[in-house]
């Protein structure tokens, strides 16, 4: 149609017709445009935030596995508690937000409904506790301390509790069977972080808020394997967040459960038999110091000699695990951190380090041998040896006349090694060293695996420590303003040794080689590195890498992932040697320093032979270190106690009565094996029951009672017994005759 | 009245017989714009199936049935086209007549809302509940009367040929004519009709050929009312809530920027097409607040993506390029200014409707023409194609 002229239609009308046009169609430019833009350009920004906006993901927190000895007892296990909890989305769909509802619920549980209306409140900026922090879409936990009459009160009436559950729940517990206690191997728990939660938001294994890790020993080694997957289900929710639609489900997987190599009864054995060596060195008189010991801390480890894995390790002075569950009070914490405690929380057997003492000699002999020295060559055991005016005394001053090395290791003669350490020490160039030094005695020392892990399956192992070369240079720049500072030429024994270090501190002085060779100065060792060194000496040469798990079995028991032992490195000793060294240390046990605790007190040599070092490392300022390491064909057991003594002295009556334990012997060195706990190692895992349950025998009251009571041949209490009498009926005199009888044997041993 | 050729419909046609009357060349039929009426027509339609999607489980307000705001929409439908069928019938220029009438009984149910008979709605005093779930929003009728009365004075004296443009006394009595319920609709307060109304105004103020001094007049007093609004806080604090969350969004998103937001967030997710009628996870899951009324656009951007709310965006622009058309070629200037009156009446209240859900525009509470759920918006804006298709039929037959 085209323009008509009209009557009385002026321009203006007409252009400004126009422009009105334009506006509109300017305007409609715009939302279009504008369109465009949130649609397809951000269209995908938008699509995700609006997914977000309606689906909301509750988990279900997956049971944490438990962690078994190796016959299929429970270390760690759960405990059901009853739980009652408020779903915060049903309950806002009531009339008064379920405020009646709670406080019902407050007069069946016996609490203040005010503290139940606190519980279901969420956390933001300006509510106090109590308040709950997780998502609103999770059931939140009024009380996990309901009695079975309540729950069934609740559930019986669901009707009158609308949002309401009362459900078991698996909690952690740490059962102790049978007394022992193994809480630093076990480790703890502990909430998750913030830190923690954002990092695994996105993974397929997001973190509740009321999630626990493990924070050390097997809980952390082990805690991807315990833990198990989370549920999650999505739910399609509208803007109430009222649920409309359930959107996707991911069931719970169970946490797989762990079995250990470790023996409950063995370890009991270990921990009370540490603890009484503890107590005992506690009333023995130091000479050296004029006060009685203080056995501040010790650590024993038994080990399978053939495979590394772990029978039992116990770390003193240990705690409760149990404090860990349901959240540690601020007091239990400062407890178990504190210095007054000596931190218990430490596994000494792997994160205690000192000198090895004379435990050291089998490496020097070792070094000896590849430098070239016979091992059934004659060196001479004299009562001291002196370098540069400096006199190193024997252990008591003893002198042997020439002996083997083989010997040396019986007797433990310092002399000797403190001889070829210094030889070896002036052929790599005395105190400047050629740059092609031999170094055999440092070298030794790393190939035996000292100065690193051993790379047990436990978090936060320490290094220890070969004061060779290198470290004194290293150690020696991070010091050596310190010590230049503090050192003075005439003053005390302390500001001497800064003013030595300050001046010669880098170099390997024939001194620091000497007292090298004998595990004294600056060497630090840590006893599952000598657990590992003796167990490799026991099964001909390899170094293995240590295990406390065995297998991990998937909670339904049908996938089993056994853990198989793994090494480190050979002994660098030929298999002669290996033989010769492994007849000396029989003979420490026999007619050596160790005879005393073992072949001179009915040990049955000829059954089970038993090999054995005993050590007494020096600390500057401390006590002495009581070390004893043994072993037989199948099982190595190293112990030591710091500040506890000599080696057979100290450590010796409670190495002696684990082998007993382990093997059945009695005082009088029969063998009932009967009473033997563990007379070989346990090969086979614990059996799995078609529904994934594990077998597990019968636990004992009290394995180190029981064990203490055998030996003496008084018959075994009868379990359902209470503990009183057993006390009063055998343990009393019995210890005391234990002691009669061991002095008798120290007495032999001045002779 | 001009030219001896201008027609009337009812009553002036010449006499025949049959269909031949619908098909002949001055027939109601050939000589009605039916893309206005199509388009119209198709907005309806599409706004009663976006209706229907935003209720169909709401139970809390659609007791119980899913089709209640459906069949409601289609009803209110059927009555607007009914009265755009009227007011055709009754023809514009009948309806100048009136005019004095009408606007009397609309400020007289303006002011009736103020009585105890209104009722509040989001903040605004602007309802008349009749009861049985019919309620009426007077403030849409005061539109049509406001362009029906001042196109009236103003166009009175041009058309009688007496002057090339309207007088400024016209002009005055024009604007008195317009403060009256302006003002009446401004206590309420309902600030979206008040700025609808000013754009009316200014449109018709446009097409009339008033003094330029009297446009840019308007304008600069707007702009004058606006700063005085807001400094003397006549505005209520929901108001001025919104105006700063229009600003910045993301300011309070769980309070007053939330309809924004996810009024956006539910037409960004549409994205191209759209997620399919009825699974906008938007729309089920209740985000976006009053989704059947002011913020119904936003499930055509989430469920029919930018292929649906393009479409509604472009039969609106149909609607308003006819009509600008038929504000162009009628040669009467009653005619043209009730014709740019409603230009400016829909081309706002949809810019402004759809803005807001796009977050270019504050957020008002004025309905999206055709397509939002009510019965006096429908009723109002299927009058106003009324008067368009009644200016059309009657303008001049071309060669």
């Amino acid at each position: 149609m085209t323009n008509i002229p009209e009557t009385g239609r002026t321009p203006r009308v007409q252009i400004r017709l126009v422009v009105i046009q334009i506006l509109v169609l300017s305007l409609l430019g715009t939302l279009g445009g504008r369109l465009w833009y949130l649609q397809i350009r951000e269209g995908a920004e938008y699509a995700k935030e609006a997914s977000g906006n309606h689906v909301q993901q509750v988990v279900e927190p997956a049971v944490r596995g438990s962690i078994l000895d190796a016959r299929g007892i429970p270390l760690a296990d759960n405990e059901t508690r009853l739980v009652v909890s408020a779903s915060r989305t049903d309950l806002l769909k009531q009339q008064d937000d379920g405020k009646a509802v709670l406080t019902k619920l407050a007069g069946v549980l016996g609490m203040d409904p005010e503290e139940v209306l606190q519980k279901v409140r969420l956390c933001d900026a300006e509510t106090p506790q109590p308040c709950w922090n997780g998502s609103p879409y999770q059931p939140i936990p009024i009380t996990d301390e309901a009695t079975a009459k309540q729950a069934l009160q609740i559930r019986e009436r669901a009707e009158d509790f609308p949002g309401i559950t009362a459900e078991p729940e698996a909690v952690r517990r740490y059962p102790a069977p049978g007394k022992s206690n193994t809480a630093q191997v076990l480790g703890y728990l502990s909430p998750v972080t913030d830190e923690e939660i954002t990092k695994a938001q996105d993974t397929d294994s997001p973190y509740l808020r009321s999630d626990q890790v493990g924070r050390s020993g097997l809980e952390r080694q082990y805690d991807k394997e315990l833990r198990g997957k989370a549920g999650v289900t999505r739910y399609e929710v509208d803007n109430l967040g009222r649920v409309i639609g359930q959107a996707e489900a991911d069931a719970a997987q169970p946490g797989s459960n762990l079995v250990t190599s470790i023996d409950s009864r063995v370890q009991r054995v270990a921990e009370y038999e540490l603890n009484e060596a503890m107590k005992e060195a506690r009333k023995q008189w130091d000479r050296n110091t004029q006060e009685k010991y203080k056995a501040d801390s010790g650590a024993v480890v038994v080990m399978e000699a053939k495979t590394g894995r772990i029978v039992a390790m116990a770390s003193n002075p240990n705690y409760d695990p149990n404090a860990w569950v349901g959240g540690i009070s601020a007091k239990d914490y400062k407890k178990l951190t504190g210095k007054s405690s000596n931190y218990p929380l430490l596994n000494r057997a792997i994160q205690g380090q000192s000198a090895p003492g004379s435990t050291f000699k089998v490496i020097s002999t070792a070094a000896a041998v590849e430098a070239g020295y016979a091992f059934d060559g004659h060196y001479p055991c004299t009562s001291s040896y002196s370098v540069g005016g400096q006199v190193f005394k024997n252990f008591e001053s003893e002198n042997f006349g020439p002996i083997s090395l083989g010997r040396a290791l019986e007797v433990s003669c310092d002399t000797v090694f403190y001889g070829l350490a210094h030889r070896e020490w002036q052929k790599d160039g005395g105190i400047k060293p050629k740059k092609s030094a031999n170094d055999y005695f440092f070298k030794a020392a790393h190939q035996f695996g000292l100065g690193k892990e051993t790379g047990i399956d436990l978090p936060n192992e320490v290094t220890g420590r070969v004061p060779d070369r290198a470290w004194k240079q290293a150690y020696w720049e991070a010091n050596k303003d310190a010590w230049c500072k503090s050192g003075k030429k005439d003053g005390s024994y302390v500001e001497v040794i800064a003013y030595e270090n300050c001046l010669e501190g880098n170099q390997m002085r024939a001194g620091d080689e000497i007292n090298y060779s004998i595990g004294q100065g600056d060497t630090l060792v840590t006893p599952i590195q000598m657990a590992t060194i003796y167990a490799a000496i026991s099964n001909g040469g390899t170094l293995y890498d240590p295990t406390v798990g065995k297998a991990v079995i998937s909670a339904d028991g049908k996938k089993v992932t056994e853990i198989e032992p793994t090494s480190h490195g050979k002994l660098p000793i030929s298999r002669t040697t290996l033989n010769q060294m492994d007849e000396a240390l029989a003979g420490v046990a026999t007619r050596g320093t160790a005879a005393w605790r073992f072949a001179q007190v009915g040990w049955p040599q000829d059954k089970i032979p038993m090999h054995a070092k005993t050590g007494t490392a020096e600390v500057y300022g401390k006590q002495t270190t009581s070390w004893f390491t043994t072993y037989t064909k199948d099982y190595a057991v190293v112990m030591t106690i710091s500040q506890g003594g000599t080696g057979s002295g100290a450590s010796g009556p409670a190495v002696r009565n684990i082998y007993d334990a382990l093997y059945g012997v009695a005082d009088d060195g029969t063998i009932d094996k009967s009473k033997a706990l563990l007379p070989t190692p346990q090969k086979s895992l614990p059996t799995v029951r078609t529904d994934g349950t594990i077998k597990s025998p019968k636990v004992a009251k009290d394995p180190a009672k029981e064990q203490r009571l055998s030996q003496q041949g008084v018959p075994e209490p009868d379990e359902s017994q209470p503990a009183g009498t057993v006390q009063q009926t055998g343990t009393g005199t019995n210890r005391d005759t234990r002691r009669r009888r061991r002095k008798r044997g120290s007495r032999r041993m001045c002779t | 009245m001009t030219g001896a050729n201008s027609f009337s419909v009812s009553g002036y046609g010449p006499e025949r017989a049959g269909w031949t009357r619908v098909f002949a060349r001055d027939s109601l039929a050939r000589r009605l714009d039916w893309p206005i009426l199509l388009s119209a027509t198709a907005l309806s339609l599409i706004g009663s199936v976006l209706v229907f999607s935003a209720t169909r489980n709401r139970t809390e307000i659609n007791q119980g049935d899913p089709y209640y705001f459906l069949i409601r929409h289609l009803m209110n439908t059927g009555i607007g086209f009914a009265l755009m069928a009227g007011t055709v019938w009754l023809g514009h220029r009948a309806l100048r007549n009136a005019v004095p009438v009408l606007y009397g009984l609309s400020v007289l149910l303006i002011l009736l809302v103020l009585t105890p008979l209104g009722s509040t709605v989001n903040g605004a005093h602007s309802w008349i509940v009749l009861g049985g779930g019919f309620s009426l929003q007077p403030s849409e009728f005061v539109k049509i009367t406001i362009i029906l009365g001042t196109a009236m004075l103003l166009a009175a004296r041009v058309d009688a040929g007496d002057r090339t443009y309207p007088d400024h006394r016209t002009v005055v009595q024009a604007l008195g004519l317009a403060a009256v319920p302006m003002l009446v609709v401004m206590l309420m307060p309902d600030l979206g009709s008040v700025m609808v109304m000013v754009m009316i105004v200014l449109g018709v103020l446009l097409a009339s050929g008033a003094s330029n001094r009297w446009v840019f007049g308007i304008l600069g007093a707007g702009a004058a009312g606006a700063v005085a609004v807001w400094q003397l806080h006549i505005l209520d604090d929901y108001q001025i809530a919104r105006f700063a969350a229009f600003a910045n969004p993301s300011l309070d998103p769980a309070g007053v920027g939330y309809n924004t937001n996810q009024a956006r967030i539910a037409i960004g997710s549409g994205g191209l097409t759209g997620s399919g009628l009825f699974h906008g996870s938007q729309t089920t899951g209740q985000f976006v607040p009053e989704q059947q009324t002011d913020f119904v656009f936003t499930v055509a951007g989430e469920e029919l993506g930018f292929v649906g709310a393009g479409l509604i965006v472009l039969l609106l622009g149909v609607v308003l390029w006819r009509a600008c058309r038929i504000a162009r070629e009628t040669t009467e200037l009653y005619g043209t200014v009730v014709a740019a009156g409603i230009v400016a009446w829909f081309a706002f209240q949809s810019f402004e409707n759809i803005g807001m859900t796009l977050g270019i525009m504050p957020v008002t509470g004025l309905p999206l023409p055709f397509v939002s759920y009510g019965g006096s918006s429908m009723f109002a804006v299927w009058v106003a194609i009324g008067l368009l298709q009644s200016i059309r039929v009657q303008r001049p037959m071309s060669a």
